[in-house]
């Protein structure tokens, strides 16, 4: 009975064993073989924002196809626009220029404004974490002066810089600049009592213990503030740039709206749109790329 | 009186909070000879964490004072190599790296970076985690990581080895598998050694002498019993050695019959 019992089973098992043999042999040598898989994620991933995209512009078109409409449907803004979306690296007089160039001169500002915060974020977010006074004379007035709206800090940096320009990086410094402060106090003070442990018993330095122990332990945390802070520093830009002109992505949107070319404006929020996207994914993987093995072991 | 190699003297000690002081510990007082294996073993709340705690440093004795090799302890040092309860390596190195940053750290003038490389790889040797030098801690098995915990302690060549609970996270094969590997460093190496542990087992097995602590608050050292079993010891044999159920039965006693803990866990 047993024997037969087994006869059955080892029977059974044997076809499908030896093809699952043969196929994870066959797998590994050979790349296309994996391709179907690494297709089907890509499927995956792509397929189903590429149809809602189809669908909602096919509801636009439709919604905005009659005359009278007060915005374009997708196909009056390629029409008007042509020009804009195929020549992006376009040289003009002044602000006459192609969205490349608009966009360039927004991530300058964005670029020196969020350096300057994430530097002093980390540097005032550590001296935070660290100390307890610091804590408390800081934190207070911290709390309250990061609920000013960016755009508020704008006509004072105005009055102080008397330029537009280093205006617009004050204002992205100072949207930036709070999540960055917060979130490596808190990362720091986070530190497990494990570690300092260890940093005591080995007796590091204060060098020692900012770079082998503070900065990694708290590093998912500081990046949490990076992140946040691209986002705000992305958002005020295109707000400042409407306020104080020149090249630059948020001027080219408000000059549009005074022009009434609506389709230009379209154009160019699909731009901050894709490129508020990218700054925030670079963030990410420069955060994957440091932060990697930081896990709760 | 000559004065013990590592040795414990009055040591009270109490915390402050809201204004009430709360006694953990009294009057310990405790001399540990070069080369001994200690074990103190009480209940949870007994307050030997803090002991041990005391002893390396990391906190310090309201009263009382701890002498290692006629040096008093008031801070915590590479001499006193801590193995702490849940290894506490840190994530973001590798083993290789954890180990050698306490090498670095320690030998940075006495030995040159070759010797320092050496002495990284003979101590994960030592612990026979040589072979994962260069995962992360993440990527191993607790009883791993603990042994990467130890090898770090003792690359430190610390004057007195302190294990606190070291093996209390593992399962009991594991487990067994350690304490082997710590007897037998013990043996070739002659550490001097203080380990926390509320494994009675684990207590008789390692020690030379195991303390016995009071219950919380105020605890204080009840009894110290000698292991008079022969190394190296086997823990096969000892099942039925009449020495080590000797011993075992009076830490039991002691544990659960004297001592017993009688606040609800």
């Amino acid at each position: 009975m047993s024997v037969t019992n087994l006869n059955i089973k080892s029977d059974a098992a044997a076809k499908p064993t030896a093809s699952i043999v043969t196929l994870s042999r066959a797998a590994p040598p050979s790349a296309g073989f994996r391709m179907p898989g690494f297709v089907k994620t890509l499927a995956d991933n792509v397929l189903p924002p590429i149809i809602t995209l189809a669908f909602l512009l096919v509801a636009w078109e439709f919604l905005c196809s009659s005359p009278t409409s007060s915005l374009p449907a997708p196909s009056r803004v390629l029409e008007e626009s042509w020009a804009l979306i195929v020549d992006p690296f376009y040289v003009g007089q002044g602000t006459d220029q192609g969205m490349f160039w608009h966009i360039l001169a927004s991530l300058q500002r964005v670029a020196v404004g969020y350096a300057l915060a994430a530097i002093a974020g980390i540097a005032v977010g550590t001296l935070i974490g660290q100390s307890d006074l610091a804590m408390r004379g800081l934190d207070p007035i911290f709390q309250v002066l990061r609920t000013v709206p960016p755009l508020a800090w704008l006509p004072l940096s105005l009055a102080a810089f008397r330029d537009g320009n280093p205006s617009a990086i004050f204002v992205i410094f100072i949207t930036a600049v709070w999540p960055v402060i917060i979130n490596t106090a808190v990362g720091i003070r986070n530190i497990p009592q494990d570690y300092q442990n260890v940093a005591k018993v080995l007796r590091l330095n204060g060098y020692e213990y900012f770079t082998k122990i503070m900065l990694p332990a708290a590093a998912p945390y500081i990046f949490t503030g990076l992140r946040i802070g691209i986002g705000l520093s992305w958002l005020a830009i295109v707000a400042a740039e409407m306020l104080i002109g020149g090249v630059g992505i948020g001027f080219f949107i408000w000059d549009a709206w005074n022009s009434s070319l609506i389709s230009d404006i379209i154009v160019a929020l699909v731009y901050v749109g894709i490129v508020g996207f990218l700054l925030d994914r670079v963030i990410a993987l420069i955060a994957n790329a440091v932060t990697r093995g930081n896990v709760k072991a | 009186m000559s004065k013990s190699y590592l040795s414990l003297e009055f040591i009270d000690k109490s915390f402050e909070r809201n204004g009430v002081r709360s006694d953990v510990l009294t009057q310990v007082s405790l001399g540990v000879e070069k080369g001994e294996f200690i074990s103190i073993i009480g209940h949870s709340g007994c307050g030997k964490s803090t002991l041990l705690n005391i002893v390396a440093g990391l906190t310090k004795a309201t009263t009382g004072v701890v002498l290692l090799d006629g040096q008093v302890v008031d801070a915590p040092g590479p001499d006193r190599g801590v193995v702490f309860q849940n290894h506490s390596l840190l994530p973001w190195l590798t083993v290789y790296e954890n180990v050698s940053l306490a090498v670095d750290k320690v030998f940075s003038r006495t030995k040159s970076k070759a010797e320092r490389h050496d002495w990284v790889m003979r101590n994960l040797d030592l612990v026979q985690m040589g072979h994962a030098k260069d995962k992360r801690p993440s990527e191993v098995s607790g009883g791993m990581k603990q042994r990467v915990g130890i090898a770090r302690a003792l690359a430190m060549e610390p004057k007195v080895l302190l294990l606190d609970e070291p093996f209390g996270a593992l399962d009991a094969l594991t487990r067994a598998h350690l304490q082997d590997q710590v007897m037998q460093i013990h043996a070739e190496l002659g550490n001097t050694v203080m380990m926390i542990t509320h494994d009675v087992d684990e207590a008789v097995l390692l020690s030379d002498r195991i303390v016995m602590m009071t219950n919380g608050p105020a605890a204080r050292i009840g009894e110290v019993l000698d292991v008079p079993i022969a190394r190296p010891r086997r823990r096969i044999e000892l099942a039925t050695d009449p020495t080590y159920i000797r011993c075992r039965s009076a830490v039991l006693k002691f544990l659960y019959e004297r001592h017993r803990l009688v606040e609800a866990a």
